[in-house]
């Protein structure tokens, strides 16, 4: 085919679609129908305009001359004398002052970005958990130890915070002859059920994933492990603290309570956080 | 109409200069274009959405046409998406062109930047303009990272979750600033209304600012051109931007659109109805990032558990690999320029392209380079590779870990091999006149007979 001709079909093919596509809007609503007749009309046009500016244009390769960037060396100091010249430079002192206040005037302007949040405090050292609160599901059902199978895991909150971020907790039922949490948590395994937060201590993500077989759960965004057996310490990926567990004891009524808030901070690692 | 505009504004000399400037051809030339028109491409598609879009986190319960979701609570920021999917004639399609354009955008950046990087026209007198570039790469990555936190599904979630947790890991500020730009302890009510300004005020805002910079730099300096017959030094050879030039970059800024167009029409893309609303407690597996932050992701999946407790100071996890590495890198990057002048003591102006080959180091460098970041992308995906090739992810995360050092080192290495010996070969060729004739020779050999200059 001449290249004219082509040009032609394709400005033609262009028309062809925006038409159609006008047609479809009051007619259809397909996705695939509008994105193959928009990508028509513009690619009709598209091939068009190229193939006349390539093959249909006799324009000639010019040569155009690269005059230097730089200016004359007089041209620079006299723009320096310009800038720097004796009415601003003489009174030293002024110069000084009105460049102080241009800095305490930023910072003064700066000050109102403080009001965009809280101070942190201690909320980042602390949960909605206190002593007593009852281990329920999202719905608000508290939990006794039977209602979680043996290796079944379900996530609780303390009743009255149902999808409270920061308290977000599995808790997971395991043959207690397996357990061998760390020294000073006696008690916190009621019937088998250890309780730990879901903040991976990594980048924050739910730890959702429990292979039971190993006794593992696994971080489905960058795959840390932690053996629960051993009070979730971590034995795999780059999470680097254990999973803080959460001092549980089952109360007169047979549900599951905790009595304290975790030990440690919950979630990601930060600077100034309190290791004790 | 042309003399009354000169009459008040002396138009016509300045419009006679820009129509006559010079571009030299050659394909590389345009993927910077691309990118430029697929940003246009995104302001249009992007105004578009705004109309439709609410930013707003308060909880409604979703009646819409979506059979799964319905009666699902939600916040008003995912459910005005699901509308805008569902309900809105060629909304979908407006969304799906949006989200491909950002990032065919990114893509064009980076194949733009290693296109200036291997031929060295970052070299004086454009270092100012190299690094307009880096920063337009990082601000065209963070309006990706805003804009796809917006719809606020669960995968966008725990996205914005895992920055959150690198902005509490900055030594000592990090939970002040964190709570400061978050607006407090994540998840908050707020950050949606924040991420929509950035995205759709303040970073295009500037990123327009520094096109328009791009652009001007380009055009006071002139384009860089390949060695060639009659190029040198102190001219440009080529087409004048008008009528050529001009037809072709409109007719690639159609193409641009029609691609754009097909993907976004055929080629599903960031299906938030099936990740479903954000809630703070759940998460989706396998969950990846949009590419260009795979990198960063990898990055962090592959880092090692080291969090040491100095002086009853930790340092966390998240810090190296979520704020030094990438720190570095972009620092790095955007001093390119000044490292190299600083290695080769090449202080002189250049206007000729170098081919790649013959700058051995640097191409090593930047291959290694390369493959330092594709083995991260790929680390990004690790579980769902170690699936696809059934592997355990443990010997997965292994493989990559070894092989982050391993393979850049190797690439670079047989990379400045290849560009010594094609140096060499190429060399010969290079210095062959046009018209140069293979001739059979009585032993059956080769031999080459040079044209007659003279005719």
């Amino acid at each position: 085919m001449k290249p004219a001709r082509l040009v032609y079909a394709a400005f033609a093919l262009s028309m062809v679609g925006s038409l159609g596509l006008v047609v479809y809007y009051f007619v259809g609503e397909s996705a695939q129908v509008e994105g193959i007749l928009l990508g028509l009309a513009l690619g009709g046009m598209g091939v068009g305009v190229i193939g006349w500016a390539t093959r249909l244009m006799d324009v000639p390769t010019v040569v155009e001359e690269r005059e230097p960037l730089e200016s004359s060396t007089s041209e620079v100091t006299q723009t320096e004398e310009q800038v720097s010249q004796e009415a601003v430079t003489r009174r030293r002192m002024l110069l000084r002052l009105a460049l102080g206040a241009t800095g305490t005037l930023g910072a003064a302007l700066a000050i109102p970005a403080l009001s965009l949040g809280p101070r942190p405090g201690q909320s980042l050292e602390t949960t909605r958990w206190t002593s007593g609160a009852r281990l329920v599901d999202s719905f608000g059902t508290p939990q006794r130890p039977d209602d979680i199978p043996l290796d079944g895991i379900k996530t609780v909150f303390p009743s009255g915070f149902e999808g409270a971020a920061d308290s977000q907790t599995v808790i997971i039922r395991i043959d207690p002859e397996l357990l061998d949490l760390p020294e000073g948590r006696d008690g916190w395994a009621p019937e088998g059920c250890v309780a730990f937060s879901k903040i991976c201590t990594h980048a924050g993500c739910p730890v959702g994933l429990y292979r039971a077989q190993a006794k593992q759960l696994l971080c489905p965004c960058h795959q840390s492990t932690f053996d629960v057996t051993t009070g979730c310490t971590p034995v795999f990926g780059p999470a680097a603290r254990p999973l803080p567990q959460l001092p549980i004891e089952v109360d007169e009524a047979g549900y599951l309570v905790a009595t304290g808030d975790f030990p440690e901070p919950v979630g990601p690692s930060f600077w100034n956080m309190d290791t004790e | 109409m042309l003399r009354w505009i000169d009459d008040r504004l002396g138009a016509a000399h300045w419009a006679r200069k820009g129509l006559k400037k010079v571009f030299p051809d050659h394909w590389s030339f345009l993927l910077g274009e691309i990118a430029l028109f697929c940003f246009i491409i995104l302001l249009l598609t992007g105004t578009y959405l705004t109309l439709f879009y609410r930013p707003d986190a308060a909880p409604v319960i979703y009646d819409g046409p979506y059979e799964p979701l319905r009666g699902r609570e939600m916040s008003a920021a995912y459910e005005s998406v699901l509308r805008l999917s569902y309900e809105v004639r060629a909304g979908l399609v407006m969304r799906q062109i949006h989200h491909w354009a950002a990032l065919v955008f990114v893509a064009s950046i980076v194949a733009h930047m290693v296109r200036v990087f291997f031929t060295g026209a970052f070299r004086k007198p454009r270092e100012i303009n190299w690094m307009v570039g880096v920063t337009l790469l990082v601000l065209a990555i963070g309006m990706g990272f805003t804009g796809y936190s917006l719809p606020d599904d669960l995968l966008s979630g725990t996205g914005l979750r895992i920055a959150y947790s690198a902005v509490v890991s900055i030594p000592f500020v990090g939970p002040y600033l964190a709570f400061l730009v978050f607006g407090g302890e994540f998840p908050t009510e707020g950050i949606i209304s924040r991420l929509f300004v950035l995205h759709v005020m303040l970073l295009p805002a500037v990123v327009i600012g520094l096109i328009v910079a791009h652009l001007g730099i380009l055009w006071r300096q002139k384009h860089t051109q390949f060695a060639g017959r009659g190029r040198t030094e102190s001219n440009v050879v080529g087409k004048s931007f008008w009528p050529q030039q001009f037809f072709k970059s409109f007719g690639l800024m159609l193409l641009t659109g029609a691609a754009l167009a097909l993907l976004g029409g055929l080629v599903q893309i960031n299906a938030v109805w099936n990740y479903g609303p954000f809630d703070a407690s759940a998460v989706s597996a396998p969950s990846q990032p949009d590419w260009y932050v795979g990198w960063l992701e990898g990055a962090i999946r592959l880092f090692p558990a080291f969090e040491p407790t100095i002086l009853g100071v930790t340092i966390p996890s998240m810090f190296i690999p979520g704020v030094v590495i990438p720190g570095i890198g972009f620092t790095v990057l955007a001093l390119w320029p000044f490292i190299e002048q600083r290695v080769t003591g090449d202080r002189e102006s250049h206007h000729i392209l170098d081919r790649p080959r013959e700058r051995p180091a640097r191409t090593a460098i930047g291959v290694g380079g390369i493959l330092y970041v594709t083995i991260l992308t790929v680390a990004g995906g690790n579980d769902v590779l170690a699936l696809t090739f059934n592997v355990p992810i443990e010997a997965m995360v292994w493989f990559l870990r070894i092989g982050l050092f391993v393979i850049p080192l190797a690439g670079g290495f047989v990379t400045y091999k290849l560009c010594r010996e094609m140096q060499s070969s190429g060399a010969r060729v290079a210095r062959r006149e046009p018209g140069t004739r293979l001739r059979r020779n009585a032993e059956g050999g080769f031999e080459e007979v040079e044209p007659d200059l003279k005719s």
